[in-house]
């Protein structure tokens, strides 16, 4: 009768997953140096937040403004935790600490949450945003819990240590971290294939129908939070251990818009957008903004193209491409595309030179007027520099825009040859 | 006898203005009741006030005895009463055979799982998939509802509102928007989905009245001033003034 019944082993599936741990596994061992370890070890922490997140955002309809308050109430019970093992009073092994983090997430989700999802769309936005503004308010006052500016730090080399595993190497924790990462994927894909998960989608489209097919919106969404409030636990829990030191900013709003900015980059529509949300978000806190100072001004202008050209995240482009390299048409496009990233590279070295001139007057104006700008000194007092940037600029803007045009064009032709591909197919 | 649905002085007010003015009605089990009316009487309003979507201001609501007044519509549903919208409210980004799912999960008792896996749910995917030939949307199984032609969507609106097992359907102009064959088509549908169902529409569309009710209950400025059967309704006089006698509405009827 229907299909699912004769799928017992899918055979992609197997394929992805398999995949995705030997990436996991191998991952330390390509990238050797001190530098990419740290940053992975974070990618896997940012992944299991982000993808928390979009349990609320992508799946739920649930645009949260505080979801750091989870992630950094995890860190903060996880570090206390490993405290009381290093003091003895506590005989937790270290490797469950994350999950001492997730109870803690779970738990605060479950009292802030009865409050937060009373109430969906834009109260429940301001919501999260007042209850973010309380938590962070509070870390400041309880000093004995948050560590006031010093923050809590601690020490993972803790309790005993099991087959030689002490944790105190990162090489260690960041397996500790691949392992949670992922059964934590794993355990989040699954979500979204029960019952619970699927309601959670219904209540996103339209919560009023829900009502009517026998379901408290209101319930579905309390879980919901609960759930990812778990999730964001163990990832702050993680963070706790990679760190040794939890300080307030973790509770901050800051902490929160990232998650939201990168979790939507990623692409909140398809569950893997998380996963590369989390990834460049740990690229753009460690390498961007050792590149530049002006990183977080570079950042809101992507996020604002992205929101205003491509809202489905990179995820979403990257499965319209799949879709038309899978009726083999991206060789169609493929000049277009280089046309739009040189022209756009262009436009980008233009714009990058004039805020990086801008950046050094106001921060560097000591150091004397020269900075050099990949490769080139630029003068940020000289006529000639700002005629050159903003003439390079325009130039790439004017291309950009023409190859734009005809990439438009094509583009739309190609999605009117695929339909009409299926049709055919359909038919036939 | 406790019948499927009974209204007993059911007033509401929005402001100042009294909408429903102490409406009384008693519908059997199984019986197929059409709910006419001009324009702006409370027809719509009197369904919001039935499934929960609005509490009454007063009055009394019973579902098969059970009080259901001042319930909110997920536990009226549960009870036993589903209703579709006249402005088709479905799952725009969930396929066909999803929106079904998500609306057979409670009914089976699945609740709020998140424990079990939607493909090994073996009874919620076979119900599924048979209201899915029912609304003859079978082809259509994965296909986004947003990407439905309107007739279909309609049909998906009816499947979803009966798929939750409820004996008690209440159906909101089923087949507004439609054209005089999709509608002819979709009143078929609607007779063959809800067999042995207790049945209240309300419709605007007088050949579907008569072809579709046992009998019509008349609102006219929030009462129910008739509740017969067609042919006595029909002669009625209090209903040819408010509403039948229109030369508009004797023509539609000869046109089925």
């Amino acid at each position: 009768m229907s299909s699912y019944k004769f799928k017992p082993f899918n055979v992609g599936r197997w394929i992805i997953w398999s995949l995705f741990a030997i990436v996991l596994i191998f991952a330390p061992l390509v990238f050797t140096s001190n530098l990419s370890g740290t940053m992975l070890a974070q990618m896997g922490i940012a992944i299991i937040a982000c993808l928390s997140y979009n349990m609320l955002l992508g799946q739920g309809g649930m645009l949260s403004f505080g979801h750091a308050v989870y992630t950094g109430l995890g860190s903060f019970v996880a570090i206390h935790a490993l405290n009381a093992v290093t003091a003895g009073t506590s005989a937790i092994p270290v490797s469950l600490l994350p999950l001492v983090g997730g109870v803690a997430g779970m738990g605060f989700a479950f009292l802030l949450g009865y409050v937060t999802t009373k109430k969906s769309g834009t109260p429940f936005a301001m919501i999260t945003l007042g209850v973010a503004e309380l938590v962070f308010a509070m870390s400041l006052m309880f000093s004995e819990f948050f560590g006031g500016e010093a923050g809590i730090s601690g020490n993972r080399v803790a309790g005993q240590s099991f087959w030689g595993i002490t944790f105190g190497p990162q090489i260690q924790v960041y397996y500790l971290i691949a392992i949670y990462t992922f059964i934590c994927v794993a355990l989040m894909y699954a979500f979204t294939q029960t019952p619970l998960g699927r309601i959670l989608n219904a209540v996103r489209d339209n919560p009023e129908r829900v009502e009517f097919i026998g379901y408290n919106t209101q319930r579905v969404r309390y879980l919901a939070f609960i759930i990812a409030g778990f999730f964001a636990g163990i990832s702050g829990g993680l963070g706790a251990l990679n760190f040794e030191i939890v300080t307030a900013e973790v509770v901050g709003t800051g902490r929160s818009g990232g998650y939201l900015l990168f979790t939507f980059l990623g692409g909140a529509t398809f569950f893997f957008g998380p996963i590369i949300g989390g990834i460049l978000m740990v690229l753009a806190f460690v390498l961007l903004s050792e590149f530049t100072k002006a990183w977080l001004l570079y950042l809101g202008l992507l996020f604002l193209f992205m929101v205003m050209y491509a809202p489905g995240g990179i995820a979403s482009l990257i499965m319209m491409n799949l879709r038309v390299a899978a009726f083999g048409k991206l060789k169609q496009i493929w000049v277009s595309y280089l046309g739009l990233f040189l022209t756009a590279f262009v436009a980008l070295v233009g714009a990058g030179a004039m805020i990086e001139m801008v950046y050094h007057l106001q921060l560097n104006s000591a150091l004397g007027d020269s900075l050099k700008f990949m490769g080139v000194t630029l003068n940020a007092r000289g006529v000639d520099s700002w005629f050159g940037s903003v003439f390079v600029m325009l130039t790439g803007l004017g291309l950009f825009e023409v190859v734009r045009r005809q990439f438009q064009i094509e583009w739309g032709d190609i999605q009117v040859e695929i339909e009409k591909e299926i049709k055919r197919r359909e038919t036939a | 006898m406790t019948y499927a649905l009974e209204l007993k002085d059911l007033r509401k007010n929005f402001g100042k203005t009294e909408i429903i003015r102490g409406a009384n009605l008693a519908v059997n089990a199984g019986e197929r009741i059409a709910i006419i009316g001009p324009n702006g009487a409370g027809k719509s309003t009197l369904f919001n006030l039935i499934s929960g979507r609005f509490g009454p201001s007063s009055g009394e609501i019973y579902l098969k005895g059970q009080r259901i007044d001042h319930k909110q519509p997920y536990e009226i549903n549960r009870m036993g009463l589903s209703r579709s919208f006249q402005i088709t409210n479905i799952f725009p980004k969930l396929s066909v055979f999803e929106n079904l799912r998500c609306a057979v999960l409670w009914s089976l008792g699945y609740k709020y799982t998140f424990v079990k896996f939607l493909s090994g749910l073996k009874d919620a995917n076979e119900l599924a998939e048979k209201y899915m030939e029912m609304i003859r949307l079978d082809k259509k199984r994965d296909l986004l509802a947003m990407n439905l032609t309107y007739a279909e969507q309609r049909a998906l609106e009816i499947g979803i509102t009966i798929a939750g097992g409820a004996e008690v359907i209440l159906l909101d102009e089923p087949t507004a928007g439609m054209s005089k064959s999709e509608t002819s088509r979709f009143i078929n549908l609607i007779k063959e989905v809800t067999i042995g169902k207790t049945l209240l529409t309300v419709e605007h569309d007088m050949g579907v009245v008569f072809g579709l009710a046992d009998k019509i209950a008349v609102v006219v400025y929030g009462e129910v001033i008739a509740f017969d059967t067609p042919e006595a309704v029909r002669s009625n006089a209090r209903v040819q003034e408010a509403y039948l006698g229109s030369h508009a509405a004797d023509t539609q009827a000869e046109g089925h």
